[in-house]
């Protein structure tokens, strides 16, 4: 590692602020939570949640939290992502393929709107929290 | 690509004796088995402080936090939580939080917690400059040496209102400003790392979660005044520590911010490791710098103090680490900011090692003015076993106790004073209504007189006199006069003593005889110990009617005190007996009087 001045200290600085905000748990009050249970991942959970990712880090956004969860039981949907954010419902996706997740994160998160074709029902009621 | 999931392990040194490091090798396998190590990140970090539950395992970004992990649990959690997303909930925290968002923010022991100097133990790997960067790392010490100037810094700590941590509470900025104001070729900043307290660990636990923040503070510090040569003076027992610290220099050095020119500025200043062989009177400012020098580890006279006159006859500023971990956050942050934690006199937060009969021991960081209760009672958990709280023992050997009725008042160096007790360096001591205070304070002299240095008469022969009286009384023999000459030899030992180590060895005798005086009476008027920990005043009889002469005392006892016939009630020879209280322990059936 070569001696570094004022500036490549502050550019340092920038990068790694990004790679550690990913990490850090305050201030994401935005979630993206994929199912990964067998049939998800089956489905191609896995490129879903990759999409996601990139999407985000591309896009610069730091208050969002991706968490990954088992199976929300809407197999025939699958991959299936749950959105949850401030002043929008929450939201369960279905078949969102790599394009759709894009398009989520255009839509939903950052224009604030629902995409429409891909809302399925919520899971079943005995498993929802009681609000 | 970034990572999906991230695994944070606690590197402190409880939870590393608690094999984290196995636990932390096993996951990176087990990842790498799965094929999984570009989509999770493993890393080490410092003390998460909730050293009860540990080892500990944090995952994000689920935040589950996991509790006394074994080495075998990775397995589980890799393949549950890390592919199928399920939290192990028997090893969670709190039960209940197998749900999705299980938040580390709900737990307890947090929520009355105020991280300034802690900020990053926990978060970053120790072991990674980039890391401490991306947290705002360094940006003080880009700030203090291109946009401010040697006043500028010192001012912004008068704002601050920043006292010293070590324990005596001396504002740091005029420290700073009388080294400052002092005209010499060369000046030294020394950081005071000779953690001696029983029970306290808090800048061990700093140095391996967050090494670099002492350096950032010292190069700041010797910008203030003017220094181009740092120590840190640490005790060789900590060898983590000293790992961690070796390895951000070696970091930091390579990137330019530590010795020649860093950053371009024309401003130099390097820092070397001084291991400390573990003497407690090192901490003392005048005897570490002896110690540093060669000499062997004696305090001095004061003044002149270190500031002026310190190593080699140089000025010299001694700060504690904990000190140093606050001042790169008040560069960053501004004085006015940190001036608005806490109470009038005493600004900022306080780390406390919190131990002793306590539900969740371990770091706590609170700000200023919290009262003890809330420290005992909310984020300690309080007694276990349902015992009643008696008194708690603050500043360690130099401190003294407090008891309930003074639960409630706000913790600052003022009223901990007033009440008999100190600050010092913040460890915290609980004790239960089992804790004989005759006991705790012998045990404390007795720490004391070990450590003494012998250089000055008040407390080579004064700490002598008052733990031979202490255990004089503790066996039966003491007199109601032995209380007088131990009040008088104290404070004759808080007057005339050279350092800190005898001006406050007295502290816990006279403080437990302020609050406790039943207690000695008891022992010099009634010949008994009320909690029964003095051994010597106690005797085990076996109450006849209630044994039933199962043997099992018999077969305890160490010393074959214990006699008797099969189902006939038992007898202890009471001149063999050595009051281990083993039989007492052993019995099933309560027919074993302790009194």
């Amino acid at each position: 590692m070569a001696k570094m001045t004022l500036e490549q200290l502050r550019k340092l600085r920038e990068e790694k602020k990004k790679q550690l905000d990913m990490r850090d748990p305050d201030n994401k009050q935005i979630h993206i939570v994929v199912g990964m249970g067998t049939s998800g991942i089956a489905a191609g959970a896995k490129d879903t949640l990759d999409a996601f990712l990139r999407c985000i880090e591309n896009r610069g956004l730091t208050n969002v939290a991706v968490r990954q969860v088992g199976s929300f039981g809407l197999d025939y949907a699958e991959p299936t992502v749950e959105v949850v954010m401030p002043d929008m419902p929450r939201v369960i996706y279905g078949k969102v393929t790599p394009d759709v997740a894009e398009k989520i994160v255009l839509e939903h998160i950052i224009g604030k709107k629902l995409v429409e074709n891909h809302v399925y029902d919520r899971p079943a009621a005995d498993i929802v929290d009681k609000e | 690509m970034a990572y999906k999931q991230y695994v944070l392990i606690c590197g402190g040194t409880g939870c590393e004796s608690n094999k984290s490091d196995t636990i932390y090798k096993n996951f990176l396998s087990l990842l790498e088995k799965e094929n999984l190590q570009s989509d999770v990140q493993v890393l080490k970090t410092g003390c998460f402080g909730f050293c009860e539950q540990g080892p500990i395992v944090k995952v994000l970004p689920d935040e589950s936090f996991y509790v006394q992990v074994k080495p075998e649990d990775a397995e589980g959690i890799v393949n549950e939580h890390l592919i199928k997303g399920r939290p192990v909930s028997n090893l969670l925290y709190n039960k209940e939080q197998s749900k999705e968002f299980a938040k580390v923010d709900d737990i307890e022991f947090y929520q009355k917690q105020f991280r300034v100097v802690l900020r990053n133990c926990g978060f970053i790997n120790p072991e990674d400059i980039n890391e401490y960067i991306a947290r705002d790392g360094y940006a003080a010490l880009e700030k203090a040496l291109f946009e401010m100037s040697p006043d500028d810094i010192i001012e912004e700590l008068k704002i601050s209102g920043l006292r010293g941590r070590g324990g005596a509470g001396f504002p740091t900025w005029r420290k700073w400003a009388f080294s400052k104001a002092v005209e010499s070729d060369v000046k030294y900043i020394v950081c005071n790392a000779d953690e001696g307290d029983p029970g306290a660990y808090m800048d061990r636990s700093v140095l391996e979660g967050d090494p670099h923040s002492v350096l950032e503070a010292m190069t700041i510090a010797a910008k203030a005044v003017g220094a181009t040569k740092g120590f840190i003076y640490v005790r060789a027992e900590y060898p983590l520590a000293i790992h961690r610290l070796k390895v951000a220099i070696k970091q930091s050095r390579e990137m330019g911010l530590l010795g020649e020119d860093i950053m371009g500025s024309g401003f130099s200043f390097d820092i070397e490791i001084r291991l400390g062989a573990g003497a407690f009177v090192c901490g003392e400012e005048t005897a570490l710098l002896a110690s540093i020098e060669g000499s062997r580890g004696t305090p001095r006279p004061r003044p002149p103090f270190p500031a002026v006159k310190g190593l080699w006859g140089k000025p010299t500023v001694i700060n504690n680490v904990e000190t140093l971990a606050n001042i790169p956050v008040i560069i960053t942050r501004g004085g006015k900011w940190f001036s608005g934690i806490g109470t009038e006199t005493s600004k900022g937060t306080k780390v406390f090692a919190l131990t002793g009969k306590i539900n969740n021991s371990g770091l706590v960081e609170v700000p200023m003015g919290t009262p003890l209760r809330d420290i005992v009672f909310n984020i300690g958990g309080g007694i276990p076993n349902g015992k009643k709280f008696k008194a708690v023992q603050t500043g360690g050997p130099s401190g003294g106790v407090i008891t309930e009725e003074y639960l409630d008042t706000p913790i600052d160096y003022e009223n901990l004073q007033k009440l008999g007790s100190i600050m010092g360096s913040g460890g915290m001591i609980v004790m239960d209504e089992d804790d004989c205070m005759v006991n705790v304070a012998k045990f404390y002299l007795g720490f004391t007189v070990d450590e003494s240095c012998g250089k000055c008469s008040p407390c080579r022969i004064g700490g002598r006199k008052l733990y031979n009286l202490l255990d004089k009384i503790s066996k039966g023999n003491g007199t109601m006069e032995d209380l007088e000459t131990i009040k008088e030899i104290g404070h004759t030992m808080q007057k005339a003593s050279l350092c800190g180590l005898g001006q406050t060895a007295p502290n816990p005798v006279l403080s437990t005889m302020r609050y406790f005086e039943d207690e000695y009476k008891a022992h010099i008027i009634d010949k008994t110990c009320p909690t029964g920990k003095c051994v010597d005043l106690v005797t085990y009889t076996i109450i006849s009617d209630k044994c039933i002469g199962c043997g099992l005392c018999a077969r305890r006892c160490p010393v074959n005190a214990i006699s008797g016939e099969k189902k006939q009630p038992h007898l202890i020879d009471q001149t063999k007996c050595i009051k281990c209280g083993e039989c007492y322990a052993a019995c099933k059936f309560s027919a074993i009087e302790k009194k």
